[in-house]
């Protein structure tokens, strides 16, 4: 069977790369007493795999990981025993059997999923935006005037090549405080059926694990995630630290990844992916 | 949360933070506030490395048992680290409680190979402790060594408060009882150094002036402190079953070298090959008992949750239920996707049905050692594997679908002849030969032949530690007389050639072999610049060369010399078991090409018998492979024609 888990990722643990997250759950769950699924061969390896990997140094309240069992208890008890063994700054909050009829007949992995993110950017204590900025006011501001341009070019570099982008279609809302950000998820969200626990599913209500800092200059950003379009959340604060004449400083920015959304096929509306598991 | 050394800026600039956060799964935590002793454990190499290391295992989980004790461990930062920590003046902390190495009672380093010694005059410097003990305060850690080149300590001498000779498990609670003592009756470092001097296995070697002959040689160990010991003597654990064994290992969240449950079947070797320190220095050969292993190997899969169990011996063949343990793994665990890993087995009919099990024989490779190319060499360094039981080995591996075979030679062996360095060209060769005598539909494609040379490093502690050693450009020269050999084989397409850098074990022999001299040697080398030399991309023989010169210190004198039958050694001071009067015996037998039978065939008197243990007194069965030879029967006979 396959199993899709929720889990907070948060303190010095946003130092461990994606893989090693991965091969730290596999672990877990051996540690939990479950017998994981593995692929056939003579190299068998466990059958596991993210929604959508994050990057050193970012924290997250959703990370979604899918992972094939053999043996299982209630959603309730695998939520209970696996947080047991786990190391502070990784906390499961969610547990959901997949089943083969959801979806189209074919179990959608995670990762298919995938199409938005939520974030928070919080400037560190102890780092400056330069240019004799101090407020979260002038920060809003400056912000503001950033994101109400037509279009936000930016070079994007791959790899293999640089190309311009214009990034401004990629972000579907900014906000500036945490109420402002709740009040356009209730009015987008409201609707969606509040999530059960049952013989199925388990949920964890758990505070945000995001670090809060004393300057209070911070942003919440929706951008486009996924195979079909993606844009990190560091470009952006380049582009405007670009645009605003303030230097970048890629360590003085937390980024806080607060949910994960995929599109519904019907209603083109984004929707939390525990909401649809 | 435990709050970092490092700032974020710091960890997110460097390679691998994780190296550097601690906070890994069964680590142990305490507060420091509420022990008596701080204990900081090293292993002067990278993180990926010293993690995957049992040793530092066993004695963390020693320590910490202790309440009174919180034992934290430290490697070497990376180099990106050491240039930030150098640059923003940031002292280098323990990975537990993330607070400054300087702070602690003692600094232990484990000391498994001489090319780490650089890396230990790094942490030293990082942690801001005086890198020479005299140069230290009463504010700074006791500095102390351990491990298998503890042995010779005396290249490093100057810069360690004291060296424990011996395993982990024997003596440790005696000396940090004792330090606690003397820290409440606000006793002085030099105080607790005389009293800890007087504990079996403990070197000061403060304690100790030596004096030189005008030839260079030792003359004397003259003592400075009365009550110091005349010699040293190891001390080792002979309850292996009831010793203590971390079966709650440290799991760290990045890939490390030994990504697995590390399970010592056994320690010490019953075989004796002349090269082989390891095999002198852990002896007697003792073995642990089958039912503790299952229990631990039990208990350690389920506290790390790994998916690979190795076995980890000097010979893992020679454990005498080893057929029972390895099939209880496979039973046991090989259905829950575990895998069981299996070094240095013999090639024989049981091993090749276990590795058909747990390896995929396509992707898998099937290793020997034979160590020479003929067999008159291979009785020279006592390594009892026939040319026979080789290609018998290969034949049967090739007919179960094998056909990558991997072959490890050394180069520049006492007595070694251009005939010996043909033979490992020939001996490749027909291995390779045996493989197309199956018929062809039975075979796995086309054979391939890594055949791996290293050069032969003399250690002490071993009967070759008289031995000149060659010079790198002897070296040189014979491995490309090798390489033509090789080519002048029929097969020479299926033999891959890999070789050692001959610098580095020139610098290997001077370092293992040297005495109190050398110490200014390493700490010029590392003052130039050298560090991680055991990493070829950061070894730099020039800085090493300008170091020796810069302090008159003759390579040659250490390593193209053939010392005399009755030299005083620098190591002498140690008594690690084996008399030196057993190894003066055995080579000689070397040089006329005498064997010796392993421990379990015929005892020949090493000395080791003393501990009272192990193989010595038996406790095992007889393995079938013993034909016949009454193990009680005394050599005493033999050993006197000979003198």
């Amino acid at each position: 069977m396959k199993a899709r888990i929720k889990f907070q990722k948060y303190g010095y643990m946003k130092f461990i790369g994606h893989l090693d997250v991965l091969r730290y759950f596999q672990k877990a769950f051996r540690r939990a007493g479950y017998d994981s699924e593995y692929t056939q061969g003579f190299n068998p390896h466990q059958i596991i795999s993210f929604a959508a990997p994050l990057g050193v140094g970012l924290t997250s309240d959703a990370e979604y990981v899918d992972i094939g069992l053999r043996t299982c208890d209630t959603p309730e008890t695998m939520v209970k025993k696996i947080n047991e063994v786990l190391s502070e700054g990784f906390y499961v909050t969610g547990f959901h059997l997949l089943t083969e009829d959801s979806g189209n007949g074919k179990m959608a992995s995670a990762m298919s999923l995938v199409a938005s993110a939520d974030y928070l950017v919080s400037l560190k204590d102890g780092c400056s935006l330069g240019n004799g900025i101090l407020s979260c006011e002038e920060f809003r501001e400056l912000f503001e005037k950033f994101y109400s341009k037509q279009d936000i070019i930016i070079n994007k570099k791959t790899k293999k090549s640089e190309k311009m982008v214009n990034i401004k279609p990629m972000i579907s809302f900014v906000a500036f405080d945490e109420k402002e950000y709740d009040a356009y998820l209730g009015c987008h969200l409201a609707d969606l059926p509040k999530p059960v626990n049952n013989e199925k599913s388990y949920y964890l209500n758990a505070a945000s694990k995001a670090d809060a800092y004393e300057n209070n200059i911070k942003v919440y950003m929706q951008l486009d995630t996924g195979s079909a379009s993606n844009l990190k959340p560091e470009l952006v604060m380049e582009a405007f630290c670009s645009d605003s004449g303030l230097e970048y400083n890629p360590y003085a920015w937390q980024v806080h990844r607060l949910e994960i959304y995929t599109r519904d096929d019907e209603s083109k509306r984004l929707i939390p992916l525990d909401s649809v598991w | 949360m435990r709050k970092l050394a490092l700032t974020d800026e710091v960890l997110l600039s460097v390679e691998k933070p994780a190296r550097y956060i601690g906070g890994e799964v069964n680590m142990v935590v305490k507060d420091p506030n509420d022990v008596d002793i701080r204990f900081c454990i090293c292993f002067p190499d990278v993180y990926e490395i010293g993690m995957s290391h049992l040793g530092i295992q066993i004695l963390y989980d020693i320590l910490n048992r202790r309440e009174d004790t919180y034992c934290e461990r430290v490697y070497s930062p990376w180099v990106d680290l050491d240039k930030l920590m150098r640059e923003r003046d940031i002292p280098l902390f323990a990975l537990e409680s993330q607070e400054p190495v300087r702070d602690f009672d003692f600094l232990g380093f484990t000391l498994q190979y001489e090319m780490c010694y650089t890396n230990i005059l790094q942490v030293l410097e990082l942690s801001k402790i005086p890198v020479y003990a005299n140069e230290r305060t009463e504010d700074d850690p006791i500095v102390i060594g351990g491990g298998p080149c503890s042995y010779n300590p005396e290249p490093i001498a100057d810069f360690f408060d004291f060296f424990y000779i011996g395993e982990g498990e024997a003596a440790y609670n005696n000396f940090l009882d004792l330090y606690k003592e003397c820290k409440k009756a606000g006793k002085s470092k030099r105080e607790y150094l005389e009293l800890v001097s007087q504990i079996e296995g403990i070197y000061v070697p403060s304690f100790y002036d030596v004096e030189y002959n005008e030839d260079g040689t030792i003359n004397s160990f003259k003592k400075n402190y009365e009550n110091a010991p005349d010699r040293v003597k190891k001390q080792i654990e002979m309850k292996l079953s009831e010793a203590y064994y971390p079966t709650k290992p440290l799991v760290p969240f990045i890939r490390v070298t030994q990504d697995r449950v590390v399970l010592e079947i056994q320690r010490g070797c019953i075989r004796g090959c002349r090269f082989c320190q390891a095999g002198m220095i852990y002896r007697p050969n003792r073995e642990r008992d089958v039912e503790y292993l299952k229990k631990c190997a039990n208990e350690m899969l389920k506290a790390t949750g790994h998916e690979e169990i190795s076995l980890s011996s000097l010979s893992s063949s020679d454990y005498s239920q080893l057929q029972e343990l390895v099939y209880f793994l496979i039973d046991e665990f090989g259905s829950k996707g575990v895998n069981i890993s299996l070094p240095s087995l013999r090639i024989d009919a049981f091993s090749l049905d276990v590795m058909g099990k747990v390896q995929d024989i396509r992707k898998s490779s099937l290793t020997f050692a034979p160590e020479a190319g003929t067999q008159r060499l291979r009785d020279v360094i006592n390594k009892g594997l026939t040319e026979d039981a080789i290609l018998n080995g290969a034949r049967e591996a090739f007919q179960s679908g094998w056909n990558r075979v991997k072959l490890y030679f050394m180069m520049g062996l006492p007595t070694e002849t251009e005939e010996d360095i043909e033979g490992i060209a020939v001996l490749s060769d027909k291995i390779a030969r045996v493989y197309y005598e199956i018929p062809k539909e039975q075979r796995q494609g086309k054979v391939s032949i890594i055949a791996s040379t290293s050069f032969f490093v003399p250690k002490p502690f071993t009967p070759f530690q008289w031995c000149r050693m060659d010079t790198p450009e002897e070296y040189i020269q014979k491995q490309r007389f090798l390489r033509s050999k090789i080519n002048e084989q029929l097969n020479k397409k299926s033999i891959k050639f890999n070789w050692h850098e001959a610098e580095l074990s020139e610098l290997e022999g001077v370092l293992a072999r040297g005495d109190r001299r050398l110490s200014r040697v390493i700490y010029d080398a590392y003052m130039f610049g050298c560090l991680y030399d055991s990493w070829s991309e950061h070894f730099n023989y020039d800085k090493w060369m300008k170091a020796f010169e810069k302090n008159g210190v003759s390579i040659s004198f250490y390593n193209s010399r053939e010392r005399h039958e009755d030299e005083m050694f620098p190591w002498d001071i140690i008594d690690a078991g084996v008399s030196k009067s057993f190894l003066l015996r055995e080579y000689r037998r070397a040089k006329s090409g005498k064997t010796t039978p392993n421990c379990r065939e015929l005892c020949y008197n090493c000395g080791a018998k003393k501990f009272g243990g192990g193989v010595c007194v038996g406790g095992f069965e007889m393995p079938n492979h013993a034909d016949g030879i009454n193990r009680n029967g005394s050599i005493k006979q033999e050993a006197s024609n000979e003198s």
